[in-house]
């Protein structure tokens, strides 16, 4: 591969500094050792179930996680290290977040105020066409967030990446709360924007969404990605999905037999070595305790995290 | 007998209703999978049967009885999120106590860890979570179970759990089910009957 | 050290402090005080650092007795103003809407009344005294913090785990026991002790005024404004370092509370 991806993300680690009972700090990881490829004109989906930390992934890369969060390992943006201070200066003109939920609009300022990015003509003629495109009245944009409804406000989140013209677009599970017509458009929206070489990253739990609009999959897993794989091999089947724990999720759809695997995702308190799937893999060796080799497919651009690589 | 929802009518006042004459009937044993598109009030409807919103004409009953507002409500339902349907600052224990279901059959038939009996609702995940919220409502007074997208916001492996065990105790115990989900698969996969609310409201 | 056991020692500083004032005033002996007019208006010096007045008596040793006896009024009607508001605001969340119309209009009734005029008229018809002064502040200091126990109260009615606590059949009781006042009894606390500075204030300046402890007792607001009549003959201790302590341990039980508070609060707790 000779184009450099959008945003390249390698072993990051994302860890809170908590109180435990009392006044002892302990570290909490949350975030460990994940990979993360956007290429341009792609759209990655970034599965997982929620509450497993996927939206801290977006807030590490757009340098808004709380004060007592410490990253290590490396995120690049267009091949260039993502520092503090650089990232200042593109977040919301580079790279897009669309937030998860009302609670990331400002409760005292009009919806429409805050979509607009500077108060002219040129930017509310553009509010005005991203807001029509979402069904959203001329009289909503004079309201408050609070007057908003749960779908309304998605899609007024949705409608600020329309604002400008970024290189990548993240979005933290931009369908819940939408119904099928403008969940549709937001992903058409997502395709069309991947489709003019740009990239989106969209964190989701909704696999067969996932499967249908994304060209990649990247499976988040006890605060990792196992593996990313094309979207396809999702629906050509389990002998073309490698880690164990994908073949489980393939296996454990409603469409697919419905089958559940024992144990749970290891949660960050319980500090282990090794591979994350461990305790519920039925193919797990001693040496699945040690480092894990990364293996790369598809030239490139999709691994697996697993020791059995990507040979069956 | 089982639930009976007779003429269901429900809006935010009168001129803005969001949905008109809703019945149906679901038996004890039956899993009722509720479909509609999203945005019609799927959850609404659910959070009528179960008495925590009143409608505006209609009536539920349950072995063709009103529902009593006071006391055990035999008709439970479980909520999307689990994080807001926990009080954050309860060990888990005390969560399942209070549905009077911390028992060593339960934990174990769940896969709930005794070690998360201590912690916080913060401290676990939305699949911990939920295990919890699935346990507190399954108390022995509970006649008929309202999922409201119960397993929308977890992964597959972790869904298929819940549904499997959920799925074999209401058998077991004879108790109703309404399932409101907006996933297709899953719905033809657990559900005995499918409702289809769109087809109903112009009758 | 980490944030936390900063605020901690810090909270345990100020406890200590408070804590020494309150028991050194408690047994300094009425002797102590005996006028002994050899010594009178002297100013501060190593043998009596605060000075004298014009009986001779020292100065320090007076109002530390003093500052005790405020301490003691402060923590004493905040404690009972904190427990009118968590009932007040609790019962006026929880119950009908005609409890809540009761007592809101209660609270504003009590607030709508200058505080310092409400203080005056109970102190007075209570007879003055450490009786009036008392049972004055403790019951005009609840409102806001009934207020604000009212409004998280109804928030928190909201929630979805509160709702399923009834439909699996709690009772109200069981309800309030176990999910309301754990949640803001908390808060609660911290309101009460942000309240002590205003009480101790408000007892100096009633007292102060005339119009609330005796003038024979030790009392800050008595000091003060004894040392009015003094201010102009140039015994400026008199007034200054009587005046330094009150304002001191005002902000003590400031810093006290607001620390508190961050350690409570989760979005400054993990810092």
């Amino acid at each position: 591969m000779n184009n450099i991806p959008e945003i390249e993300i390698r072993n990051l680690s994302v860890t809170f500094n908590m109180y435990d009972r009392g006044l002892r700090q302990k570290n909490i990881k949350v975030i460990s050792n994940l990979c993360l490829k956007a290429e341009k004109g792609e759209v990655l989906a970034v599965v997982g179930s929620s509450g497993s930390g996927k939206s801290l992934l977006a807030h590490a890369i757009m340098g808004i996680l709380p004060k007592n969060a410490v990253v290590t390992g490396s995120m690049k943006y267009k091949g260039l290290d993502i520092t503090e201070k650089r990232i200042k200066d593109i977040r919301g003109k580079e790279i897009c977040l669309i937030p998860q939920s009302v609670s990331y609009l400002d409760p005292l300022m009009k919806v429409g105020n805050q979509v607009m990015i500077k108060n002219n003509k040129s930017c509310f003629e553009k509010m005005r066409k991203a807001f029509r495109r979402y069904d959203l009245c001329e009289n909503s944009e004079k309201l408050y967030p609070f007057q908003y409804s749960g779908g309304m406000a998605r899609r007024a989140l949705i409608s600020t990446a329309e604002q400008t013209e970024p290189s990548v677009i993240i979005a933290d599970e931009p369908t819940p709360g939408l119904d099928r017509k403008m969940a549709y458009r937001t992903l058409k929206y997502f395709r069309d924007f991947a489709d003019r070489g740009k990239a989106v990253i969209m964190i989701t739990h909704d696999i067969d969404i996932a499967v249908e609009y994304a060209d990649k999959i990247s499976v988040f897993y006890g605060g990792t990605t196992l593996e990313t794989t094309r979207a396809e091999n999702f629906i050509k089947g389990e002998k073309y999905l490698y880690h164990p724990y994908t073949k489980a999720l393939y296996n454990a759809l409603p469409q697919n037999g419905f089958k559940a695997v024992k144990g749970f995702q290891p949660s960050p308190y319980e500090v282990s070595e090794g591979c994350i799937y461990f305790d519920r893999c039925d193919k797990r060796q001693e040496k699945c305790r040690g480092n894990i080799p990364v293996s790369v497919f598809d030239n490139g651009s999709c691994f697996v995290r697993c020791i059995y690589g990507h040979s069956v | 007998m089982g639930i009976q929802c007779k003429n269901i009518t429900f809006g935010y006042s009168k001129d803005n209703i969001l949905f008109e004459n809703i019945s149906f009937s679901v038996d004890y044993g039956e899993r009722v999978g509720i479909v509609a598109k999203s945005g019609f009030g799927k959850s609404t409807l659910a959070k009528i049967i179960a008495g925590y919103e009143k409608p505006i004409y209609g009536e539920i009953t349950v072995d063709g009885k009103p529902v009593s507002k006071k006391g055990y409500n035999p008709i439970q339902l479980i909520y999307q999120h689990p994080e807001k349907a926990i009080n954050p600052m309860w060990r888990m224990e005390k969560v399942l106590l209070e549905g009077n279901v911390l028992n060593d059959y339960i934990i174990e038939n769940l896969g709930i860890k005794r070690e998360w009996l201590k912690r916080y609702s913060t401290e676990l995940s939305g699949g911990e979570l939920q295990r919890f919220s699935v346990a507190r409502a399954l108390c022995e007074n509970t006649k008929f179970i309202i999922a409201d997208e119960i397993t929308t916001m977890l992964d597959a492996v972790t869904q298929s759990q819940i549904w499997h065990f959920l799925i074999s105790e209401c058998e077991k115990r004879n108790i109703g089910m309404i399932i409101v989900t907006h996933n297709m698969y899953l719905a033809e996969k657990i559900c005995t009957r499918i409702i289809n609310l769109e087809d109903m409201t112009f009758e | 050290m980490n944030r936390r056991r900063k605020t901690i020692f810090l909270i345990c500083f100020t406890i200590l402090i408070i804590f020494a004032v309150f028991v050194g005033g408690a047994i300094i002996p009425e002797t102590a005080l005996k006028a002994d007019f050899a010594v009178k208006n002297t100013a501060p010096s190593l043998n009596h650092i605060f000075g004298t007045d014009w009986m001779g008596r020292d100065m320090f040793l007076r109002t530390i007795k003093g500052m005790s006896t405020s301490i003691m009024i402060g923590m004493a009607s905040s404690i009972i103003s904190v427990i009118i508001a968590v009932l007040l605001g609790t019962l006026a969340g929880t119950l009908s809407k005609y409890t809540d119309n009761v007592v809101c209009w209660l609270i504003d009734f009590v607030m709508g009344i200058p505080h310092i005029v409400l203080l005056m008229l109970i102190s007075f018809a209570l007879g003055r005294g450490f009786k009036g002064v008392f049972i004055g502040i403790a019951i005009t200091h609840w409102t806001s913090l009934a207020r604000i126990v009212r409004g998280e109260v109804i928030q928190i009615k909201n929630e979805q785990y509160i709702k399923i606590s009834r439909k699996m059949g709690k009772s109200s009781f069981y309800i309030m026991k176990n999910h309301i006042i754990p949640f803001v009894f908390p808060q609660a606390i911290v309101g009460g002790i942000l309240l002590f500075p205003h009480a101790i204030l408000h007892e100096a300046s009633i007292t102060f005024l005339g119009f609330g402890l005796s003038p024979e007792s030790p009392a800050i607001g008595i000091i003060l404004s004894e040392s009015m009549k003094y201010i102009l003959t140039g015994y400026w201790w008199l007034a200054f370092f009587p005046g330094l302590m009150l304002v001191i341990i005002v902000i003590l039980f400031d810093i006290l509370g607001e620390n508190i508070k961050s350690l409570i609060d989760p979005y400054t707790s993990q810092e």
